[in-house]
């Protein structure tokens, strides 16, 4: 309002949405996706904190179980007057399509919020683009571009505002990561504005139209060809006036705030002959490049497109001048086998529609930073320079470099449009060391405690342990509208002094910068232990070098690893923004805010750090010659495979943006195996071994969640190559007397999570402290190991190698952990957390069925750290063989799995139907239809048999036979995984998941039950249990976990198994060997504990084991085969609880942060838990005792169903009948086997 | 019959008081134990490390994991305030202090000079009527005298003291070269009262695990004897109230150590084990006990066996030893060196 004082606040632009929206709604529906999430959490948070909207009333916020459901209860809500939104992005806004329909159709009032992101093709990507939106153009909402962080602001608003008064719904769009994610300083928009904008008679309206007995009326009809044409016409009007009543509020807005919008803005010379129109981020930075040119005399302008649906031709026209002669629109999608992507072809209507009257000017179409690839006015400038050719390059690309189709337009990346008064910073940093954090505070305390505006944006890698960050941050007297990342930095800030080996850090150092390295060595030493690259640069350059060991100075004020504060008081100092004594002063100010409320102790420990760093500071002097022999390393080994030479490799050393369009696979299909040449190198400390401690129980290696520490045993002889460090022991297998033990850490690939030391139960008997691995640093011992990890290698897996005296040991059962220890794992150095408790059981999977796995894995952790490039876990053997994987989405992953299955199973029935006729029946064809494919090594005869018929194919000519080949390898028996975790099995997936159950079909489940969307960042699902606060229950969850394995149980004939590693490890192995044996659908619901817990996580197993010690994760499996033998399916493997619930779950910061927060409920909820785990037990405990075929409890006779064609002979259920089941097994159909 | 008693200047309905325990951790308990007669209620203890470890460890939980990964920024929502163990602490003084009327005595537990010593002060505007300092530490550091302790001691005694209004009690443990001199060096600091003694929670061995276990034990009979003994040698000597505290589990342990010399009898094992009622319990049968032993109020029998006021003082000292030995034969259960 004109005269209140404007707010200066600093916000990204989901919080900037946010709270608008929260501040305009009554009743808000959330689901979490990236990069969305945080308006839902802020949403959450408001609303358990009471906080009003502003109307004076607390906004109710209800989580759904998947975008689909939270588009339906909106769409109920808005039926019942309710002012209601909702904020999605990508896949999340597809599910909302078919009630986007149905709102528009009834013209109702909403406003969704979408931070905009690719949509899943070829591959999933988080980042921002507009896949998403485009795919919901046809639905009849009218779809408003916000292009920065202020505008998000504003144009919330301004929608909110809009569809009230045109009773059209809306979808306010921002760009996703790069408007959603950056910090700017905004003028806040107060509750004046909102209330004035908001007209309380059209709110009156909306309520007037909902549902309600009082005057009851019928909607969401049935039509007939009758009338449904006419209905859907009678809406026009309503379209056609939203373009001018949308201007009117923006006019109004205007007023008020003295911030002008128009539906399309124009920017640039007012006589300009070339114009770009585009949406979005992108429009900030043709803005700056348009302004920069345009004051060079260059005729040139810009339409930034904000209201795009309903597209209104006629304001379009009138915002791009008469004089403009050539156009290049851009759009931020790609629409395969188009004409041209959405917004191309809404202009050329435009012009079209009018040629008559108006010269049309030559227009092309243009694509450009699709998942947020960089978009540039270096970029900007070449497509000004493709419109000044005589024929345009049309349908073009900008930003990469397409040397298959040649759309890509060239650019000079030396050409900036900067302007020289913005102060730019680069902070190189480690998640774990707080930099990002600092840089936030550092943006807040320049642009609320200055006249400066002030922008921060932060890169991560995709990371989960050991991430890489990268933030860059720009002040300045203006505002700023560089929506990409700092080219020329005036500060380079490299927190970590590892990178500079791994990185070329100082690339985006300008001439004259300031460079600051946290360096362990001292002012005199520093210089001879940089890379040649980095000497070189900083004399080239003339960078003024300083140095600062934070670590120390961290350290020794108890922040441990946090240099955060220790980094940014030396920023501040160098970097002269604002007089020292008063930057430090600011800091401190900062701390308070950010820490103040974590408790006095931190904001002191903070404070000394900041009052230490300066003391610490010391300025390198540079030698004129650069002298080190070291140098940056190359980013993988030179005996990688081409592949990762020519295309992995790249993206690890950061250089993907430079790999062109050709050398990239076509359908997203890349290798496995990956992992192993991305030798990271982050743990400070790793487990060294004693061998004669051990007593080779292979616990360490069961829970290693990265696969760095293998076991195997060896022949004597074959250790007289090894490195004379590297060590063994006496096996301690019956059979194996001649044999060594071997156990070997691979150096670089462990994160140091310590959980393998913590599981140890091999204790020096004279120096308890002491035990069989201890955690020692990593340094002293790399090149050591790295040689032993190299001969450890090279050793044969077991299988090929039993032992020492060869074929006379016996072969091994593979039942416990003593034993499958031995088992190459398949899935290897992933990039989870360090210390995940969801990637062991992964491993232990691919040990005990890898190389005949194929894998369906929801969206989440799981297929982040098993399935984001550059490289993957999952992993081959010596023969080729591993895992094959693949991602679908998130809601579909069971059925994803199911179609495996029964693909699978057509190869197998019709390979068994060509088989005869091909070869003709024979001896051999009749040993692979009725293989016994029981053990591993039966498995490895059937392959044997089916290369022999393979190589008598070749000599076979018919199409028979070329049939066959392409499906006999599905005769050797396949295990279909179905993976995920709770967010997907317990809600957004569990519709599917109960149908896949339900079908009867040989699929098998594994859930990784963290007990909140981990991936996205802890929110919660319906596994998590009550009174733990998560994100979307930011007051506790007040209902009980749901009970999965118990749904299944109904079913009576779906094996279920409840798992936990930490709590009895043997079991797990003993739950998914009778998973994968039972000829039916399993499903296995595993414990994993998780860093959104808010544990140590090297304690994840101790939690384990309380968990199941406390009866709230009992372990027990449910086989319906033991009916067969009159036994009751259901085994309660858990002894009765023995320690309290509060034992268990006061551990965890998830459940004490409510006793910080609500001592009150929390105590509450600590009775109501300790009820229900009470109760559970109980139920559990009668369900184990009641025996099977008595009719009696949930678990009675019940004949599984007949799933659709049965197994083939070839799989005889005797190979998969489990020791002690009789012959009869699971009961079949007639015509099966 | 009178039962008042007083105690660091606090005029107290009975003499039996519940010390630091888990029991004042709630309200309702407190109140119970007002209605079954205690005379104060000494709430359970702010450890120095509680102080600040809370809140690194919050810290720590709320940072792990944060700005490393573009999906999941963050784990925990971001609170408006959070309690850590000070506040929380404060919060249970308020409340208990609207809750019932009788003295609430705020135990505050460390030993190192520092910051955390001005959390007294937080106490007494918390509405504590005293505060009772717990002077725990382990001295296992070779390097570091009993003199250097001791001087330590007396410094966070003095901090406290000069930190709040109100009175403060040292509760301290019997392992003093000179422990009566310690006493009075204390009250010299301005200790009102002196809290005998402090039990130190010894560890366990699990030899099976090789493990060293942390375990709570509750005080048994036995333990009644030292602090027994102590009251009975320090009251009348040193200027300061004494309470006794250890072992106390019946009224004829109060009696004991009200005959010795305390102004209070403090009782916690008991009440775990069986309840506050057993306060009502051993209040009632006190009661009829002072009337058949024709006691007219507890001041008359406080300390009546005190070592000053017996007819044997050297029973309380070496002479004692002797003759103590000798009683095993005749009462091996009974003897306790």
């Amino acid at each position: 309002m004109k005269g209140t004082p404007a707010k200066l606040v600093t916000m990204d632009g989901n919080q900037a949405a946010a709270h608008i929206a929260y501040r305009a709604s009554e009743v808000i529906a959330i689901y979490p996706i990236t990069p969305a999430s945080p308006m839902g959490e802020f949403a959450d948070l408001w609303s358990a904190q009471d906080q009003r909207n502003i109307w004076g009333t607390t906004p109710r916020v209800v989580e759904l179980q998947a975008e689909g459901g939270a588009a339906g209860a909106v769409h109920g809500a808005l039926q019942s007057g309710a002012l209601t939104t909702t904020f999605t992005a990508s896949q999340g806004l597809l599910l909302m399509i078919p009630n986007m329909y149905k709102i528009a159709g009834e013209l109702t009032p909403a406003v969704f919020h979408i931070a905009a992101r690719s949509l899943a093709a070829q591959a999933l990507s988080i980042f921002g683009d507009h896949s998403d939106v485009m795919a919901a153009r046809a639905s009849g909402w009218g779809m408003l571009f916000s292009n920065s962080v202020q505008e998000v602001m504003d144009q919330a608003l301004i929608s909110h505002a809009a569809t009230l008064d045109t009773r059209v719904p809306f979808l306010h769009i921002f760009d996703g990561f790069r408007t959603s994610h950056e910090l700017q300083k905004i003028t806040m928009v107060p509750d004046e504005v909102i209330e004035a904008l908001l007209s309380p008679e059209r709110i009156r309206e909306h309520r007037a139209r909902k549902l309600t007995p009082d005057a009851p009326v019928l909607r969401g009809t049935a039509q007939n060809p009758d009338v449904y044409f006419q209905a859907r016409e009678s809406v026009n009007p309503y379209y056609q006036s939203t373009p001018e009543r949308v201007q009117s509020i923006m006019d109004r807005f205007a007023e008020l705030t003295g911030r002008a919008y128009r539906l399309f803005d124009y920017v640039g010379h007012p006589e300009a002959e070339r114009v770009i129109v585009l949406m979005g981020s992108g429009a900030e930075a043709v803005q700056e490049a348009v302004e920069f040119m345009a004051d060079q005399g260059e005729k040139v302008g810009a339409v930034k497109v904000r209201l795009f649906r309903p597209f209104s031709s006629e304001h379009l026209l009138a915002a791009i001048p008469e004089t403009a002669r050539k156009v290049a629109v851009l759009d931020r999608t790609k629409e395969p086998g188009s004409a041209g992507e959405p917004l191309y072809q809404d202009i050329m209507t435009a012009f079209a529609e009018v040629a008559s009257e108006r010269t049309m000017p030559t227009i092309v179409g243009g694509r450009y930073g699709l998942s947020s690839k960089e978009f540039t006015p270096a970029m900007v400038k070449a497509i000004f320079d493709n419109l000044s050719a005589d024929r345009p390059r049309n349908h073009f690309t900008i930003g990469i470099n397409d040397d298959v189709s040649g759309t890509s337009l060239p650019w000079d990346p030396s050409f900036s449009t900067e302007p020289e008064n913005v102060n730019k910073a680069v902070f190189w940093g480690l998640g774990s060391d707080g930099t990002v954090g600092a840089n936030k505070n550092s943006i807040k305390i320049i642009g609320e405690g200055t006249d400066l505006y002030a922008q921060g944006y932060f890169v991560y890698d995709s990371k989960k342990a050991g991430a890489r960050t990268i933030s860059h941050l720009r002040f300045g007297p203006e505002p700023i509208h560089s929506t990409y990342l700092i080219q020329e930095a005036d500060f380079v800030a490299v927190h970590q002094f590892g990178f500079l080996e791994r990185y070329d850090t100082l690339a985006m150092a300008r001439e004259g910068a300031t460079f600051l390295l946290n360096s362990p060595f001292g002012p005199d030493e520093v210089w001879d232990r940089l890379p040649r690259t980095v000497q070189e640069t900083i004399i080239s350059k003339n960078l003024s070098f300083h140095i600062l060991d934070a670590y120390k100075v961290a350290r020794d004020v108890g922040l441990g690893v946090r240099i955060n504060t220790v980094m940014q008081a030396a920023f501040f100092h160098l970097s002269g923004i604002l007089p020292s004594d008063e930057a430090t002063e600011r800091i401190k100010d900062y701390i308070r805010k950010t820490y103040g409320k974590r408790g006095e102790a931190v904001v002191q420990k903070n404070n000394a750090a900041v009052d230490a760093a300066l003391d610490h500071l010391h300025v390198v002097k540079v030698p004129s010659k650069a002298s080190s022999s070291i140098d940056l390393r190359p980013p993988v080994p030179a005996a990688a495979p081409d592949f990762i030479q020519n295309v992995t490799a790249a993206m690890i050393a950061g250089h993907g943006d430079d790999l062109p369009v050709s050398m990239l696979p076509v359908d997203g299909t890349y290798p496995t195996a990956t992992t192993k040449w991305e030798k990271r190198n982050i743990a400070l400390e790793i487990p060294e071994w004693d061998a004669d401690l051990c007593i080779q129980c292979g616990k360490c290696v069961m829970v290693c969640p990265h696969s760095v520490i293998r076991a195997n045993l060896v022949g004597e002889a074959e250790l007289a190559t090894a490195p004379e460090e590297f060590k063994s022991a006496k096996a301690t297998w019956r059979g194996y007397d001649d044999a060594r033990y071997v156990l070997q850490v691979s150096p670089e690939d462990c994160t140091g999570c310590k959980l393998c030391v913590e599981v140890c139960p091999a204790k020096d008997k004279s120096r308890v402290g002491h035990k069989a691995l201890d955690m020692v640093d990593q340094r002293p011992i790399l090149e050591r190991e790295q040689r032993n990890w190299e001969f450890f290698e090279s050793i044969p897996p077991f299988r090929e190698n039993l032992g020492g005296d060869g074929a006379q040991a016996p072969s091994l059962p593979f039942t416990k952990v003593k034993d499958v220890q031995l088992l190459q794992p398949l899935f290897e150095f992933s990039s989870a957390c360090a210390g995940c408790g969801e990637t062991p059981y992964l491993k232990l999977l691919t040990q005990l069925f890898g190389d005949r796995m194929v894998v369906a894995n929801a969206t989440g952790c799981s297929s982040i750290y098993g399935g984001n490039l550059p490289t993957t876990p999952w992993s081959q053997n010596a023969a080729g063989r591993g895992p094959a994987w693949s991602n679908s989405l998130f809601e579909d992953n069971a059925e994803f799995g199911l179609g495996m299955r029964v693909a699978l199973d057509k190869q197998v029935e019709y390979a068994h139907e060509l088989l005869p006729s091909v070869i003709g029946p024979n001896d051999d064809v009749e040993s692979i239809l009725k293989a016994d494919q029981e053990s591993p090594e039966a498995i490895d005869r059937q392959r044997d048999r089916i290369d022999a018929i393979k190589k008598q194919l070749k000599g076979i000519h018919s199409p028979a036979a070329r049939d066959l080949e392409s499906v006999i390898d599905s005769l050797v028996r396949k295990s279909v995984w179905i993976i995920g975790g709770d967010g997907w099995a317990y809600d957004i997936g569990f519709g599917g998941l109960d149908h896949v159950l339900a079908s009867g079909r040989n699929v098998k489940v594994l859930v990784l039950d963290t007990e909140v969307y981990s991936n996205t960042g802890g929110q919660a699902s319906k596994a998590t249990s009550l009174g733990a606060v998560a994100k979307f229950a930011a007051g506790g969850k007040a209902t009980p976990k749901k009970d999965l394995g118990m749904i299944a149980v109904g079913y009576g004939y779906v094996y279920v198994a409840q798992v936990a590693l930490g709590a009895n490890d043997n079991h797990v192995i003993k739950a998914l060997r009778e998973a994968e044996e039972y000829d039916g659908p399993a499903l296995v619901i595993a414990y994993s504990h998780c860093i959104a817990h808010g544990i140590d996580m090297s304690k994840g197993l101790q939690q384990q084991a309380l968990a199941n010690s406390s009866g709230y994760w009992p372990l027990y499996r449910f086989d319906p085969r033991r009916k067969e033998e009159g036994l009751n399916p259901f085994q309660l493997d858990s002894k009765r609880p023995s320690t309290k619930l509060a034992d268990y779950i006061y551990n965890e910061n998830r459940y004490n942060i409510l006793r910080k927060t609500a001592p009150g409920i929390a105590e509450s909820f600590l009775g109501q838990a300790q009820k229900f785990v009470d109760e559970k037990w109980a139920r559990y405990e009668a369900l184990a005792g009641t025996p099977s075929g008595d009719g009696g409890g949930p678990a009675g006779p019940q004949s599984p169903p007949k799933p659709g064609p049965q197994r083939p002979a070839g799989l005889n259920p005797k190979a998969v009948r489990p020791k002690g089941m009789p012959p009869g097994g699971l009961k079949r159909s007639p015509g099966s086997s | 019959m009178k039962l008042n008693t007083n105690y660091l200047g606090l005029n107290l309905t009975s003499p039996i008081v519940p010390s630091a325990s888990p029991l004042s951790e709630n309200i309702d308990t407190i109140r119970a134990m007002e209605d079954y007669g205690a005379g104060a209620v000494v709430m359970y203890s702010l450890f120095e490390e509680q102080i600040e470890h809370e809140s690194h460890e919050l810290d720590h939980y709320l940072s792990l994991g944060t700005d490393s990964f573009a999906e999941g920024l963050s784990y925990f929502p971001e609170m408006d305030t959070y309690k850590t163990g000070p506040d929380r602490y404060l919060e249970q003084i308020r409340l208990a202090r609207e809750a019932v009327d009788i003295p609430i005595i705020a135990s505050l537990n460390g030993a190192s000079p520092g910051g955390w010593t001005n959390h007294a002060r937080l106490m007494e505007q918390a509405g504590a009527s005293a505060i009772e300092l717990n002077l725990y530490h382990i001295p296992a550091d070779i390097n570091v005298s009993g003199e250097q302790i001791e001087k330590r001691y007396l410094a966070v005694v003095n901090l406290v003291r000069e930190a709040v209004n109100i009175p403060v009690a040292v509760k301290l443990s019997p392992y003093f070269s000179a422990t009566a001199h310690f006493a009075n060096e204390l009250c010299k600091v301005g200790a009102s009262g002196l809290v005998l003694f402090n039990r130190f929670y010894q560890p366990d061995l699990d030899i099976y695990r090789l493990e060293v276990t942390p375990r709570l034990q509750l005080s048994s009979p036995a333990d009644l004897r030292l602090p027994l003994r102590w009251i009975a040698m320090l009251y009348g000597r040193v200027p300061a109230d004494l309470a006794l505290t250890s072992g106390v589990r019946t009224y004829e342990d109060v009696i004991k150590g009200l005959m010795a010399g305390a102004s209070v009898v403090m009782v916690a094992s008991e009440l775990l084990r069986n309840g506050p009622s057993r306060i009502q319990d051993m209040l009632d049968a006190m009661d009829l006990w002072l009337e058949d032993y024709q006691y007219d109020s507890v001041e008359q029998m406080q300390g009546s066996m005190s070592q000053i006021h017996v007819a044997d003082p050297e029973a309380f000292e070496r002479a004692n030893y002797m003759k103590v030995l000798k009683s095993w034969r005749d009462d091996p259960m009974g003897a306790s060196i």
